[in-house]
């Protein structure tokens, strides 16, 4: 029972960390109908920024608490800014243009950015502070979770209540919903559509830095390629739970995740890319809009 | 431009290529050493220090008048470690009449290459290649090697994790690439092979994966005293972490894969006290240093990766072919068996499969971020 318990929750924790880069991907779907490609290097762009300002600081002689804090901060802002620019080169000259070609479009920022990184950081793996703060709290609970498990755990449900706090009661969260649901509409009853996407990618990178920062600082490692792994499972998660739908993204992480982690667990790791996908097969087969998805007739 | 034109061209071409075999015919009486490998590409970095090796050596033999009273000629002939090339290469040797061919680097290109030397009677050492079946399968009667295969490498770490470390419950785990999960099948199979040493797992994991918390829990789970792990530092130091930071005190121990500085600065603290497996230090052997003085004096740099096995693969050759008194390839092989030559990697010579008797691996451990060789 132990055993199972610790399984649930390392799917937990890295099923909510591909909840927050999967919401991304949904939240630019559900607006633009355009699958993000380079969604993946802006969470790989975090963990970098993450890294460089927390050695900074470090050697400044700041600790613990204010270093997580500030580079959470910078990264969070940093990856955003980049999201708003990857919107506004790639992908705004491109709005009119057939569904195809900001989907290339996109793969060629990936690639860009993954390069990028390469060249003008290292191709070496490179050490991640763990920045998760220690405390007596989560010592007296370490027995039955993990002091960074509890922590991912936590925050990324915050960040999701947020979220999802966020597009309910706010303006600007009704005006991404009208934009999502018709974007012509939304238009004519004066949502500025520009402005409410640019928003979009930048909630969206916001959410990924979190989940870039927490898995890096509990795996320990970073180097220019973690974003196109993380990237593809957690677009996996968005079309598992259903794209375009955000409660979905989240359903859609945490079952991948505990997939994931009790294949490993009772079966082998040897298979643990195949649970991921046989669930995500079986569930398109069975209901093709995903777990959570609007079935989208297409109005003629 | 017309047919005419067309038409000198093409004679002219062949009035220029029919010149070479003339040249190669004036040259009969040079001893001729190939060498072959990865000269461009991304696995360069491995094949140019072979290079490097033989030039040294044939410009020093030279310079004192050469072997049997004959100069050796270098063929230096690039593959990229692609088999495909591999063998085009070897036919271009074969058709030059070279009497030994130093190389390849890869595996994979030596086997594709090996075939076309065998069936020409070809002496091949390569100072690199350690896949188990070129020696192991006896196909290859005239292929050596100056580096010990993979599984002398699991032979160690299976011995020493039984006899030294006196483990129990052993958990193998690969990363499911050649390299590392050939290593932990060889390693699976000599731990099975002791009465009181149990294998309790033995997976795959996928390189590059965002997170191995999972298997790290069914490590714990599975309550193994060490994990043994085959392939590289990347993932490695990520498992070794996560163990850590459970307060998880598993041995670990791995093979050369691992046995690289960037493993230490990568897992930090975690790293303290992992064990992994690397070619020996031969670094106080006097010939290895000279060996490495003269490549400083004659290029700058320290030598890269295989160059003492090189080094010492050129110089055997040679050697046998001086002790046999002829190029012959019968003779050279028998003395490359029966004579003993010094070299950078100790006095070698090769037993009756072709793997250099005295060559091998050493367990290191990590201590205060560097690792040192257990003795």
């Amino acid at each position: 029972m132990n055993y199972f318990w610790d399984l649930f929750l390392g799917g937990l924790t890295r099923g909510s960390i591909y909840a927050l880069i999967a919401l991304g991907y949904t939240m630019v779907y559900g607006i633009l109908q355009l699958i993000n490609f380079a969604h993946g290097e802006i969470y790989m762009i975090a963990a970098f920024t993450a890294l460089i300002v927390a050695s900074i600081l470090t050697m400044q002689g700041l600790t613990g608490f204010s270093v997580l804090i500030l580079a959470g901060v910078i990264a969070i802002l940093y990856a955003a800014a980049y999201g708003f620019t990857v919107e506004k080169i790639a992908y705004k000259p491109l709005r009119q243009a057939s569904r195809l070609s900001p989907l290339i479009s996109a793969i060629g920022m990936s690639i860009f950015l993954q390069n990028y990184v390469m060249l003008a950081q290292t191709s070496d793996f490179l050490p991640f502070p763990n920045l998760l703060p220690q405390s007596e709290f989560l010592d007296s609970i370490s027995a039955w979770i993990g002091p960074s498990d509890f922590i991912i755990i936590v925050t990324s449900s915050v960040v999701m209540i947020a979220l999802s706090l966020l597009l309910k009661f706010t303006k600007m969260g009704r005006a991404m919903r009208a934009t999502a649901q018709d974007r012509e509409m939304a238009m004519l009853t004066g949502v500025s559509v520009n402005r409410i996407i640019s928003r979009t990618f930048i909630i969206g990178s916001a959410l990924a830095a979190i989940g870039g920062l927490l898995i890096a600082s509990h795996v320990g490692r970073i180097n220019f390629y973690i974003g196109f792994n993380a990237g593809i499972k957690a677009f996996t998660a968005a079309v598992l739970g259903g794209i375009g739908s955000i409660p979905g993204a989240m359903l859609g992480g945490l079952v991948l995740g505990l997939a994931e982690s009790f294949g490993t667990g009772y079966i082998s790791s040897d298979y643990e890319s195949v649970f991921a996908f046989t669930i995500l097969i079986l569930i398109l087969i069975l209901k093709p809009d995903g777990i959570l998805g609007r079935s989208s007739q297409q109005k003629v | 431009m017309n047919h005419a034109n067309l038409f000198r061209w093409i004679l002219c071409a062949i009035f220029f290529f029919a010149f070479i075999p003339f040249s190669f015919a004036q040259k009969a009486d040079t001893i001729k050493i190939g060498i072959a490998g990865a000269h461009t590409g991304d696995l360069a970095s491995y094949g140019l220090p072979t290079v490097r090796a033989a030039e040294l050596i044939a410009g020093k033999v030279n310079a004192q008048g050469g072997i049997l009273g004959r100069k050796v000629e270098l063929l230096v002939e690039d593959e990229a470690c692609k088999p495909e090339l591999a063998t085009n290469v070897a036919t271009k040797l074969v058709s030059a009449r070279a009497h030994a061919v130093i190389g390849h680097i890869c595996s994979g290109a030596t086997k594709a290459a090996l075939g076309t030397y065998k069936d020409a009677g070809m002496i091949v050492i390569s100072p690199s290649a350690t896949s188990p079946e070129l020696t192991y399968s006896g196909q290859y009667p005239n292929f050596h090697r100056t580096i010990a295969p993979d599984d002398a490498q699991a032979r160690l770490v299976a011995d020493f994790a039984v006899k030294n470390l006196e483990l129990k419950k052993i958990a193998v785990i690969h990363d499911k690439g050649d390299y590392g999960k050939g290593f932990a099948e060889f390693a699976k199979k000599y731990l099975e092979e002791s009465a009181n040493t149990q294998v309790v797992l033995y997976e795959g994991i996928t390189p590059g994966a965002m997170d191995y918390s999972a298997i790290v829990q069914k490590i714990r789970h599975v309550r193994a005293d060490a994990v043994v792990y085959g392939g590289y530092h990347p993932e490695a130091a990520s498992i070794v972490q996560l163990m850590r930071r459970r307060n998880m005190k598993t041995i670990f121990i791995s093979d050369d894969g691992v046995k690289d500085q960037t493993f230490i600065k990568v897992a930090g603290p975690a790293a303290e006290g992992v064990y992994a497996s690397g070619p020996m230090d031969t670094t106080n052997n006097p010939q290895a240093i000279a060996a490495i003085n003269e490549h400083k004096k004659a290029y700058g740099t320290e030598p890269g990766a295989f160059y003492l096995n090189a080094y010492s693969a050129m110089l055997s050759v040679l050697n046998a072919i001086r002790q046999a008194k002829t190029t012959d390839s019968e003779a050279v092989l028998k003395a490359l068996r029966a004579h003993v030559t010094d070299t950078p990697l100790g006095k070698i010579k090769y037993n009756n499969q072709g793997d250099a008797i005295g060559v091998g691996f050493s367990i290191y451990q990590v201590k205060n971020g560097v690792y040192v060789e257990m003795k």
